[in-house]
């Protein structure tokens, strides 16, 4: 019948496909090859550059870091590569501090968010409608509010003379301010504060799942609420902690601004370091072989784990 | 979980949450220079701030990066959603599954660094990009949002009945037609979802645009940044608070709009 | 539904040499190493309706989705009317289907959906609405034309699937369990409608369906999957009386079978051994050799129960009634005989006020020779 051949009939379709079949591209390849490209030149080159560099050395010279090829005396074209900026991150104290504290304030500001969040998370699956609906947007809404000003906020609350220290002197608590800013405490609120809708998000969309008859029936067999929660509904809900947890824990570890504005100059975190090692020593290869040694350590291990989890819910 | 614990808990985790907000709205309108003292109501702050030629300046730059970044990384967000549920195989399929996943835990600071090293690269040996400034914070933002689009678009696809395609198909629609006349009307609210984060992540982003950004292309939160560094100042308050009342009121409108459609739709 | 003078115009299956106007040759579909639909051959007449029946998951959908192009076979062919569709992509096939989701396009009014297909084809836009409203009087819905699907009854969204999958005038009408999603009397009514829609457009229909009654009452020739296999393909007379396995018997609504062996073979009649029964006698049928197992068939309505001994026939039996169900236009019984055998069998009941045959009674059961089948596998 005519019917199927609208494709060939229309005017601009015709043109265009006529233009591919002439280059020999199928529509498929034309719509595969623009995120692959894409991503390819974006997002998957950068490594091989970061790579690279970070085997040179660094210079007082545009660009800041020796090429990586050379014409030797002889003419010949020479490779010139050295381990010395990774020789230099496992002899300095500093960068493997840096590592190790990172792990720390992430992991401990993850407990702390999942504390806070799991209750949260319980009660607004449990509320009824309306309230339901309003809470959880109340969750979400600091999110679409700037990430930066909301760090800031933090520094009004918790400087010296800030609304904390004030209050509590006021009140007659405390006679001499006590000292919270540029401390790795802040850092724990800033990341906790910062992360805790991500905490709560996933806890929310799996216990909201949980039937409530499964509660009904622990009860029933028995159980009293104590118990129900940690034999019951704790398990159950052990993959939205898991979700929630690597969603705090993930962008804590290579975190940046939030050690910048409220930690103290002690707070070591790696992306610190990164970032330091490039805005102030401008030293481009040690900042590159610092995010390699990154990725390996921290990022490869993440995307192990989360391929794992994946699997798993699939299978 | 019964009793007293639960409501305190939660009300704790509530106060947690907007106290700090609150009080830096509360002090935008203090005449205090002095952030955290009251010194009586004023809204002086707010006239400042729109004196404020840097701030202005980078506030529209800001604006420019987020809608074109959003805007792109929506399209090839979606391509690549579109392309891992519904091409069931091709060559290098593994790897773009990697490359659409890895940016959501790639934090920051690499992504940022690596990107500022391959502009720069580029620029040695192929002469493009010349310098940074505004097209590189795009292309840096479109990949990074592209991940971020791609997951919400991904799973929509994969909810989406797959009949409905096939049964544009089969009323006589070529593949293009198809994702034109059904797909992408289907989704389309994902992809407002997905278009509404990808630019508020773009606004938000401190890391990845300071590496890439030349001079004379601040973004907001890099202008933001270099003045919070040194301390509180209480026009940042009101910009914080314009901020907050914005949302607010897209919020509400949105709440609004959405309540609206259900009614109609039902 | 008028009487057609000669029987084999309208069922040309019958007659020797009539060409098919959809023929599938061999046709095999696997996914990895499973196998959907393994060497399936099948022929179809023109307007004929016919039902593919089988149980879940035996790849009547899979089947249907080769007609339609969204599977590829892995090997065999498929022509329609006379054109090979290897090669020929969904959109450029002469076939409409109506999907088991009805997949009606949610962001489009049910004007919309139904135009959808002919706007394809090039039609003006006007033409198109004209045919689009004209097929939507046809199912009785040109009220709803501007509704989205979501606005929509379960059964006026089976009819919008109809009326968009027909208003191309398909030379093939594909429907994936079309009446699935209805309730059981919405469902009986759909069933006339689509009868007198398909003979109103002399569409030939393929209907994939699990429900045997549907297929008895739609088809005029039923297929019986099983496995991804055709095990019988015939009118639904056919099937019923003359099934060609136990699987075909049993699928098609019930049946008590013995299992036995053929003892002796005269001329006007044969004698078979089972384990249920004793010796049965019954008329000779080709093919059969002294010794070989068969199983006998029985449909329960050919049982007659009666209070006396029988005379008519040499197969009676005596039992006691274990179980009844009254069900309104007949009763079911369970009856035991002496050596434990359980039979099902069931009675019309014609008359309203006469003394039922119920719980505990002795009973003698019969059958005619005649009312048995034999079946070889
Ligand atoms: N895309 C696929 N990949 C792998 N296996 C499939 C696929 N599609 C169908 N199958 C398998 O093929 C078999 C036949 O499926 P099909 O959908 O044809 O069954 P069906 O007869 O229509 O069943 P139902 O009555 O439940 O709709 C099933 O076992 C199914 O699991
Ligand atoms: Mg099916």
């Amino acid at each position: 019948m005519s019917a199927g051949n609208a494709l060939t009939r229309s005017a601009p379709w015709r043109g265009t496909a006529w233009l591919m079949g002439k280059l020999g591209i199928s529509g498929r390849t034309l719509v595969i090859a623009v995120p692959m490209l894409w991503l390819g030149v974006f997002f998957l080159a950068p490594f091989f550059v970061l790579g690279r560099i970070s085997l040179a050395e660094a210079l007082i010279a545009r660009p800041p870091y020796t090429p990586l090829f050379e014409r030797g005396p002889d003419g010949s074209l020479q490779i010139i590569a050295s381990l010395e900026n990774y020789r230099f991150l496992m002899t300095d104290a500093l960068y493997r501090n840096a590592y190790l504290s990172s792990i720390r304030v992430a992991l401990v500001s993850t407990i702390f968010a999942l504390l806070i969040g799991y209750p949260i998370a319980y009660y607004i699956a449990r509320a009824p409608e309306p309230k339901r609906s309003i809470l959880l947007l109340m969750v979400i809404l600091p999110f679409w509010t700037s990430f930066l000003l909301r760090v800031y906020a933090w520094m009004g609350f918790l400087r010296s003379n800030g609304v904390i220290n004030n209050t509590l002197i006021s009140l007659g608590i405390i006679d001499a301010p006590l000292r919270m800013m540029q401390t790795d405490f802040a850092v724990y609120i800033g990341i906790v504060y910062t992360y805790l809708p991500f905490m709560i998000l996933p806890l929310y969309a799996n216990l909201t799942k949980l039937d409530s008859a499964l509660l009904e029936a622990a009860s029933d067999l028995g159980a009293s609420p104590f118990v129900t929660f940690f034999t019951v509904t704790l398990p159950l809900s052990l993959p939205g902690i898991v979700a929630g947890s690597m969603l705090v824990f993930i962008p804590a570890i290579g975190e940046y601004v939030i050690p910048a504005l409220l930690g103290g100059p002690d707070t070591l975190m790696i992306g610190r370091v990164l970032w330091d090692e490039f805005f102030s020593s401008r030293d481009w290869p040690v900042a590159s072989a610092v995010a390699i040694v990154m990725l390996v350590l921290v990022v490869a291990p993440i995307m192990w784990l989360q391929s794992i989890q994946n699997r798993r819910e699939e299978g | 979980m019964r009793g007293w614990f639960l409501p305190l808990a939660v009300a704790f985790g509530f106060i947690f949450l907007y106290a700090p907000i609150v009080s830096l709205v509360v002090f935008s309108f203090n005449e205090s220079r002095l952030v955290t003292v009251w010194g009586g109501f004023s809204t002086r702050w707010y006239g400042e701030l729109l004196r404020d030629r840097q701030i202005l300046g980078s506030a529209w730059i800001s604006l420019q990066v987020a809608f074109a970044s959003a805007t792109l990384a929506t399209v090839i967000g979606t391509l690549g959603a579109f392309v891992l549920t519904r091409f069931s195989s091709f060559t290098g399929r593994l790897l773009l599954t990697g490359m659409i996943t890895a940016p959501l835990v790639m934090p920051e600071v690499i992504t940022g660094l690596s990107l500022l090293l391959l502009f720069v690269s580029m620029e040695l040996t192929l002469g493009w990009p010349a310098g940074r400034g505004l097209t590189t914070i795009i292309i840096a933002h479109t990949t990074f949002c592209a991940a971020f689009v791609a997951v919400i678009a991904q799973s929509r696809l994969r909810s989406m009945d797959e009949s409905l395609e096939e049964a544009a198909r089969d009323l006589g629609a070529g593949p293009v037609r198809v994702f034109f006349d059904v797909t992408l009307p289907v989704i389309a609210p994902a992809l407002v979802a997905g278009w509404l984060l990808a630019f508020t992540l773009s606004l938000d982003d401190l890391v990845i645009a300071s590496f890439v950004s030349g001079p004379g292309a601040s973004t907001l939160p890099m202008v933001i940044f270099s003045k919070v560094r040194l301390g509180v100042s209480p026009d940042i308050n009101a910009l914080a608070t314009i901020i907050i009342g914005f949302v607010l009121v897209a919020v509400l409108i949105a709440g609004w709009l959405m309540r609206r459609a259900l009614r109609k739709g039902g | 539904m008028s009487q057609p003078a000669i029987a084999a115009d309208t069922k040309p299956w019958r007659r020797e040499g009539a060409t098919p106007f959809i023929s599938v040759r061999g046709v095999t579909k696997q996914f990895g190493d499973f196998t959907a639909v393994a060497d399936v051959d099948l022929e179809i007449y023109k307007s004929e309706l016919f039902c593919l029946l089988g149980e879940s998951g035996c790849g009547k959908s899979t089947l249907l989705r080769m007609l339609a192009g969204f599977e590829q076979a892995t090997s065999g062919t498929i022509t329609i009317d006379g054109e090979d569709m290897a090669r020929v992509p969904p959109d450029r096939r002469p076939t409409n289907m109506m999907f088991q989701s009805y997949a009606l396009f949610p962001h489009m009014t049910v004007e919309k959906n139904v135009a959808y297909g002919l706007l394809r084809e090039g039609l003006k836009k006007s033409v198109a609405y004209e045919r689009a409203a004209e097929m939507l009087r046809m199912v009785k819905l040109e009220k709803l034309a501007r509704r989205r699907p979501d606005q929509l009854s379960g059964g006026q969204r089976q009819r919008v699937a109809l009326a968009r999958a027909l208003v191309k005038r398909p030379k093939l009408l594909l429907l994936d369990e079309p009446l699935g999603a209805l309730d059981k009397k919405l469902r009986e009514e759909t069933q006339f409608e689509l009868i007198k829609i398909q003979e109103t457009l002399g569409v030939t229909f393929i209907v994939v369906t699990h429900d045997q009654d549907e297929a008895m009452t739609l088809a005029t020739r039923i297929g019986v999957m099983k496995d991804g296999k055709i095990e019988q393909i015939g009118e639904p007379r056919e099937i019923y009386e003359t099934p060609n396995s136990r699987f075909v018997a049993d699928f098609i609504g019930s049946v008590n079978l013995f299992e036995g062996k053929v003892d002796a073979v005269a001329p006007d009649m044969m004698r078979i051994e089972t384990y249920e029964l004793g010796p049965v006698l019954l008329p000779p049928q080709a093919g059969l050799t002294l010794g070989q197992q068969v199983w006998g068939a029985v449909r329960p309505e050919r049982f007659a129960i009666s209070r006396s001994k029988p005379e008519n026939t040499p197969n009676t039996w005596q039992g006691v009634v274990e179980e009844m169900g009254y069900i309104g236009h007949m009763s079911q019984y369970r009856i035991r005989l002496s050596n434990g055998v359980l039979i099902r069998a069931s009675q019309s009941n014609r008359l309203r006020d006469e003394d039922p045959i119920s719980w505990d009674e002795k009973v003698w059961i019969s059958v005619q020779p005649s009312a048995f089948r034999v079946l070889t596998r």
